[in-house]
């Protein structure tokens, strides 16, 4: 039996979440799906005030955000399944859904949404070095998870890869949770994300190694990390022999960066940019955040790694186009609605740090006006999709 | 600018960024310093301020800026800050001492009247503090704001305290 | 010692999930209802998941929300359970899983 829905949003972060909650609030009846066991997404892990404008959540905690879009959601009338795995996406706006049951079972869905809004979000980069492989090295995503979510530390003696934003709050917050971080390691001469949380972890005593690389993860008897061999690296960000030194450690966290996850996307033929500031390939899109494909709608960082407020207010906007879509808004509400979050998204763009994430999305929505104009109708795959990589 | 370098402000590149109180005022009593220098899209601080001293208005990209003559040191910034890069300090507290207000996000708390290790910016231990206050109301959201009493010449150094294990 | 956070300032960790018992390597371990088994067994102290097929190498923790397989495990006989997005249950048993789907990985 298929299931018949106005929207499918794959994805119950910040962008899922807004976005089923547009679309829900016009009329539209909408299944959010997520494959974990919770709504929210990254937020619940995140446990720090946001930045930001007052009037986009700035100053309330990543949780609290993540709260109040459940219990919105869930008063709007989404439909919301767990531990749901879209494995899926076929020709006529199909989507399989891969369901946990109560008593442990899988049972597989198939559901026709008449739009379908792909919020996958991203996943995190790895980076490889000798022993990278060994019980202790994981994503900072994954250290973050089990302090914040679990409740629980990855280890007592963190080394951190990276500092950008990511390495630099999931660092603040181990110690928050009562581990050590002994070192932060960053191959660029700088740091790379915002000089206030950098300052935070600074003051808590962290040692910032830029221009060093972690060479070796050295491992126990049983081989669990034991030890991070780091050195100095050249311009071309290759390590200088010589250099090396080990820091004691049972944990390596990597915080390298995101990518976008766009698997799903991809099996619909949508189009797709290669945006670097963005994390790489990411489905082309339009003012309505639809893509090349049709009905086929993304949000968040499946369409470029940014930051939860970006993609709650791009959830939105992708929520009020499928309900203008499906005729459930007039024409006027929708653009004017639409033009309110644009504003909002393009102030989270501006100043140094968001220019060149704003000039990637422009070049995006350039490249879709010349490349593409309006959506198509999904081809097959094989088929002749016009700009498809 | 070295801050992006190191991680951490020195006094010297503070005052070129920004616009710190006059030495007239900070004697006056209580004052924020408010240490945010990069132009990112932030704005709590402004709304927190029940006098209206804080100014970022549009874009909020603007760097905040302090109207010394309207703060009355009250601290409301301290922990609405998500950048935790506002402090108080009060240079009129005595001849010899100052205090410091910090946001501290960190369990556990320091004791009132205790005598904690101060650091600086660069987490180095500068010294020893008394802890006059442990703020933590419902409104600050969990994050404590903690004073403590430090030697004057330490007052623009001492940005935080060393943090314990539980 | 246990690697739980007992006390943090933003949080609220006190946990009222009722403790069950769950079997593992034939050793009992103290969990929470409803968390992760990886959590668990982290939690107990337990790092190593898993063993290589081709190099009997040992994997752990590395993602944390059911992309990477690296802690996957046999849960109750069955072998490739995702230990990070499956939910404990009183009574479970999990063994360490050495290659594609033999349990026993620990010597």
């Amino acid at each position: 039996m298929i299931l018949e829905k106005d929207v499918v949003v794959v994805g119950a972060g910040p962008a899922g979440l807004a976005a089923a909650i547009e679309a829900a609030k016009a009329g539209a009846a909408v299944l959010l799906v997520d494959l974990n066991l919770k709504a929210g997404g990254q937020l619940f892990k995140q446990i720090h005030k946001f930045f930001g404008s007052r009037a986009h959540y700035s100053g309330t905690r990543g949780y609290d955000i993540g709260k109040k879009l459940v219990k919105e959601a869930t008063e709007s009338q989404v439909e919301i399944w767990l531990q749901s795995t879209a494995v899926g996406v076929f020709p006529g706006n199909k989507v399989s859904i891969e369901r946990i049951l109560q008593n442990g079972g899988k049972k597989l869905y198939t559901v026709h949404g008449k739009t379908i809004i792909l919020a996958t979000g991203a996943s995190e980069n790895v980076v490889r070095f000798k022993g990278w492989t060994r019980p202790g090295v994981m994503g900072a995503g994954a250290a973050q998870t089990m302090v914040n979510v679990d409740h629980v530390k990855p280890g007592q003696k963190i080394v951190m890869l990276g500092s950008g934003n990511v390495g630099l709050i999931v660092s603040y917050q181990l110690m928050q949770a009562g581990c050590d971080v002994v070192a932060l390691v960053e191959a660029a001469p700088k740091i790379g994300g915002y000089a206030v949380h950098a300052a935070k972890i600074r003051r808590a005593g962290v040692p910032i190694f830029t221009k060093h690389t972690i060479v070796e993860a050295l491992g126990d008897a049983e081989g669990k990390v034991s030890g991070a061999v780091i050195a100095e690296v050249d311009e071309k960000f290759q390590p200088i022999p010589g250099t090396e030194q080990t820091i004691p450690c049972d944990t390596i966290t990597l915080a390298a960066g995101l990518k976008p996850v766009v698997e799903l996307t991809r099996l619909m033929n949508c189009a797709s940019a290669f945006e670097p500031v963005l994390g790489g390939f990411i489905p082309m899109h339009n003012q309505d955040m639809e893509t090349s494909v049709q009905g086929i709608f993304v949000a968040g960082d499946a369409t470029g790694v940014e930051e939860a407020s970006v993609a709650l207010e791009e959830g939105r906007i992708a929520g009020v186009a499928a309900a203008q879509a499906l005729g459930l808004l007039s024409q006027e509400d929708a653009e004017s609605q639409k033009q309110f979050y644009w504003n909002r998204v393009n102030s989270l763009r501006s100043g140094p740090f968001g220019e060149k994430r704003l000039a990637a999305k422009q070049d995006v929505l350039q490249c879709y006006q010349e490349q593409i104009h309006t959506p198509q109708p999904e081809v097959m795959i094989g088929g002749l999709a016009s700009g498809a990589d | 600018m070295a801050l992006i370098d190191t991680g951490y402000l020195t006094y010297r590149e503070l005052m070129e960024k920004q616009k710190l109180p006059t030495e007239e005022r900070f004697l006056q009593g209580p004052v924020a310093v408010v240490e945010c220098v990069q132009e990112i899209p932030c704005n709590p601080c402004e709304a927190a301020c029940p006098f209206g001293a804080i100014h970022v208005g549009e874009p909020i990209t603007n760097l905040p800026v302090l109207s010394a003559e309207k703060c009355k040191g009250c601290g409301a910034c301290v922990a609405k800050c998500p950048g935790m890069a506002i402090f108080v300090i009060d240079k009129s507290y005595s001849q010899t001492k100052g205090s410091v207000s910090f946001p501290y996000e960190y369990y556990p708390l320091p004791e009132v009247g205790s005598t904690v290790t101060v650091v600086n910016r660069q987490g180095e231990a500068v010294g020893n503090g008394k802890v006059l206050r442990v703020q933590n109301p419902v409104s600050f959201d969990h994050t404590p704001v903690v004073t403590v009493e430090v030697d004057l010449k330490l007052i623009n150094e001492v940005r935080s305290m060393e943090r314990r294990h539980s | 010692m246990s690697l739980r956070v007992k006390n943090h300032i933003v949080l609220d960790v006190k946990d009222e999930r009722k403790t069950v018992t769950i079997t593992v390597d034939g050793k009992p371990v103290q969990a929470k209802e409803g968390e992760p088994i990886l959590s668990s067994l982290l939690a107990a102290g337990i790092k190593i998941n898993r063993y290589t097929r081709r190099f009997h190498e040992p994997r752990g923790l590395f993602c944390a929300i059911g992309q990477c397989t690296d802690c996957v495990m046999v849960v109750n006989g069955k072998p490739n359970v995702r230990t990070c997005v499956t939910p404990v249950q009183e009574g479970m048993v999990v063994e360490t899983q050495d290659g594609l789907e033999q349990k026993g990985g620990h010597k």
